[in-house]
């Protein structure tokens, strides 16, 4: 017998073999166009230009790995890569503003609240200029803070969720449940998305107007003390429900239909079947939704602005006077610094503090979105 | 237990689309009949107006009557949850409630109706229900696990033991064996045979040897055409439908020289 030895033909019909870019290759050629397009960069304009070098990188990039690709894997291959690195530089270029935004709040705002954590438990109550201008020709601490802020959103976006959350999940469980196609809930989902447009500063002129209203009837001189904690959870309330409603909405239709069948072919009542069988399926999902809703509103300014006003000191009470919230602690500092000239440095500070705090709370409550849905949900593979 | 059915003159409706037509069939207690035909023929929808489930689509309502055991179901004030209280029903896919242990949703129906019953009785409850689906063997180390681990077949078996732990009169089920293996069809063939001694069971199949093996009596629908509303051709006991059908519609379905 002769020992014969198949040798795979390139090119041939039959081989299923093709050329491969060595593994990483990628990540190579990526890394290589950086290198060369810094070195190029430089000797185009003698200094380290960051928008040029990314232009030349992501350019350079393109051709090597094209061409490479193109000689060693064919033109499907260099194709498939090309389009890749498309869709991952696009995605690279989407994250640089929020990567961005994130740095500068985290190096504005983090060393602030380093050096001077009490603002994190001070007021802006008796705040005067001259604090602030000690301060930043370094001959005392940072007075002032907003921990009036932080108790201003925690109060007005918990009334605003007290408010809005069992006016969306029921309008969904409606919508969903019992509406079917008839006429009320194609109205309410209509007026739903309407909602869902309106101007956040609308929704606060709304709120005002609707205390006002109702302040100026008891005392007719009293449309001023419209401005207070519950105008401004009003006013998130109008905003929140469209979100919830549509959250909710969208989870619950996504409970099968099987399963409400199975439920009634036990001879269990619809209100029951909703209650015991579709909500805790959908538990997770309505309760994410609703943290997002809660991290959707809880940056809102303009609202706040028209309803609750701009509040130096700590109050407690969501019925009476001026509140300040985080979103509008900022807005006030950067737009009034205690301090004019120089000094204004020292309420920007206070600001930048503020800002990372705001962000830290929404991003929180995103982390807890992601439990919720990853612990709530119903177990078991289905 | 277990109620004799008496289908009176029944037309199903789909809003303005009638999809079955004067359909009347009496059906004996303790017996199981078989409900056969092409694909479209208004099988489910008979079943589901059995147990008042049509009537869950937005804008389906039956014309006619069903009594059981001399009364009407479809009469006035009758509560349609009452009704499949008495008329348990197990689907086409097994679906259990995903939130819930295999014993949680075997106890669902008594618990979800408000029955109080003790730890003793429900897991006493539990146990027969699962014994009585073939299903107890293989869960009794982890009742406490979620329903929706199970294998397909388990599933449906599941469902069974749901159905029959609220004691009803009269078992429905639809095509209960269409996605499951030979061998998890034939535990609940045999399973059907043993469920005849308490309950009537109807049930829906596509099978026709499992209707010839499981079945008393059997009925044979058609449909004209696209559109055009199914109706009960030939009622008989089983083995007249195989052997020796009144109808050639009956006599060309069941040899499978069709259409
Ligand atoms: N929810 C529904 N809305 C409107 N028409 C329906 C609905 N369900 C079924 N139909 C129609 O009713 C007729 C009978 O359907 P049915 O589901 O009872 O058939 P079947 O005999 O069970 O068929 P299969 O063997 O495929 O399950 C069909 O024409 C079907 O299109
Ligand atoms: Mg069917």
């Amino acid at each position: 017998m002769s020992n014969t030895t198949v040798k795979p033909e390139q090119g041939s019909k039959l081989s299923l073999r093709a050329g491969k870019l060595p593994k990483g290759a990628t990540w190579m050629v990526a890394i290589g166009s950086i290198i060369v397009a810094i070195v190029l960069g430089m000797l185009m304009t003698g200094g380290f230009n960051i928008p040029l070098i990314a232009l030349l990188a992501g350019v350079l990039n393109f051709i090597v790995l094209y061409a490479w690709s193109r000689t060693v894997e064919g033109k499907r291959k260099a194709t498939d890569r090309v389009a890749t690195t498309l869709v991952t530089s696009s995605f690279v270029i989407a994250l640089i503003p929020l990567i961005s935004l994130l740095w500068m709040t985290l190096v504005r705002g983090g060393p602030v609240i380093l050096e001077s954590p009490t603002v994190l438990s001070r007021t802006m109550e008796g705040m005067k200029g001259i604090y602030d201008q000690d301060y930043v020709a370094g001959e005392g601490e940072l007075l002032g803070g907003f921990y009036h802020s932080i108790i201003g959103t925690v109060l007005i976006t918990l009334a605003a969720c007290i408010i809005s959350i069992p006016i969306g999940v029921f309008t969904a469980i409606y919508l969903v449940e019992y509406a079917g196609r008839n006429t009320l809930g194609k109205a309410i989902t209509f007026l739903v998305d309407v909602m869902t447009g309106i101007p956040s500063i609308v929704a606060g002129l709304f709120a005002f107007a609707l205390f006002g209203t109702f302040l100026t009837l008891v005392d007719p001189g009293g449309i001023g003390s419209a401005k207070m904690g519950i105008s401004a959870a009003v006013a998130l309330s109008v905003l929140m429900v469209p979100i919830v409603v549509r959250n909710t909405e969208e989870i619950l239709r996504l409970v099968p239909m099987d399963l409400r069948e199975a439920t009634y072919a036990l001879g269990v009542p619809k209100w029951k079947t909703i209650v015991r069988i579709v909500l805790p399926t959908a538990i997770s999902g309505i309760l994410s939704g609703i943290t997002i809703a809660i991290a959707r509103v809880i940056g809102e300014t303009a609202p706040i602005m028209v309803t609750a006003g701009f509040a130096r000191n700590l109050n407690w009470d969501l019925f009476g006077g001026w509140m300040s919230t985080l979103p509008t602690f900022i807005y006030d500092s950067q737009m009034r610094p205690t301090s004019p000239g120089v000094a204004a440095a020292a309420s920007s500070d206070r600001a930048w503090a503020a800002a990372l705090v705001l962000i830290v709370l929404v991003m929180v409550l995103n982390l807890i979105a992601r439990l919720l849905a990853k612990y709530l949900a119903p177990k078991g593979a289905r | 237990m277990s109620k004799q059915i008496e289908i009176k003159d029944l037309d199903i409706y789909y809003g303005s689309f009638r999809a079955v037509e004067g359909v009347s069939m009496l059906i004996e207690p303790r017996t199981v009949t078989a409900l056969i035909g092409p694909s479209g023929c208004g099988k489910s929808t008979v079943l589901r107006s059995l147990n008042r489930m049509h009537e869950v689509i937005p804008g389906a309502y039956v014309d006619g009557s069903v009594m059981m055991d001399g009364q009407d179901i479809y009469g006035a004030g009758v509560d349609p949850v009452n009704v499949r209280r008495q008329v348990g029903m197990v689907f086409q896919r097994a679906n259990p409630f995903p939130t819930m242990s295999i014993k949680e949703n075997v106890l669902a129906g008594v618990r979800l109706n408000n029955q109080r019953i003790s730890r003793k009785d429900a897991d006493d409850l539990a146990e027969r229900a699962l014994r009585g689906a073939n299903l107890w063997e293989e869960v009794k180390d982890r009742l406490d696990l979620p329903g929706s681990g199970l294998s397909g077949g388990q599933q449906q078996r599941l469902c069974i033991a749901r159905a029959i732990a609220v004691q009803p009169e009269v078992i429905l089920m639809d095509e209960p064996c269409s996605a499951l293996d030979p061998i998890s069809t034939l535990a609940i063939e045999d399973l059907i045979a043993e469920l005849k001694n308490e309950y009537t069971v109807v049930i829906v199949t596509h099978n026709m040897q499992q209707a010839a093996r499981v079945s008393d009596r059997t009925g044979f629908f058609n449909i004209a055409g696209t559109g055009k509303p199914g109706k009960l051709i030939e009622y008989n006991d089983t083995e007249i439908i195989f052997s020796n059908p009144e109808k050639d519609d009956t006599q060309n379905y069941v040899s499978g020289r069709f259409g």
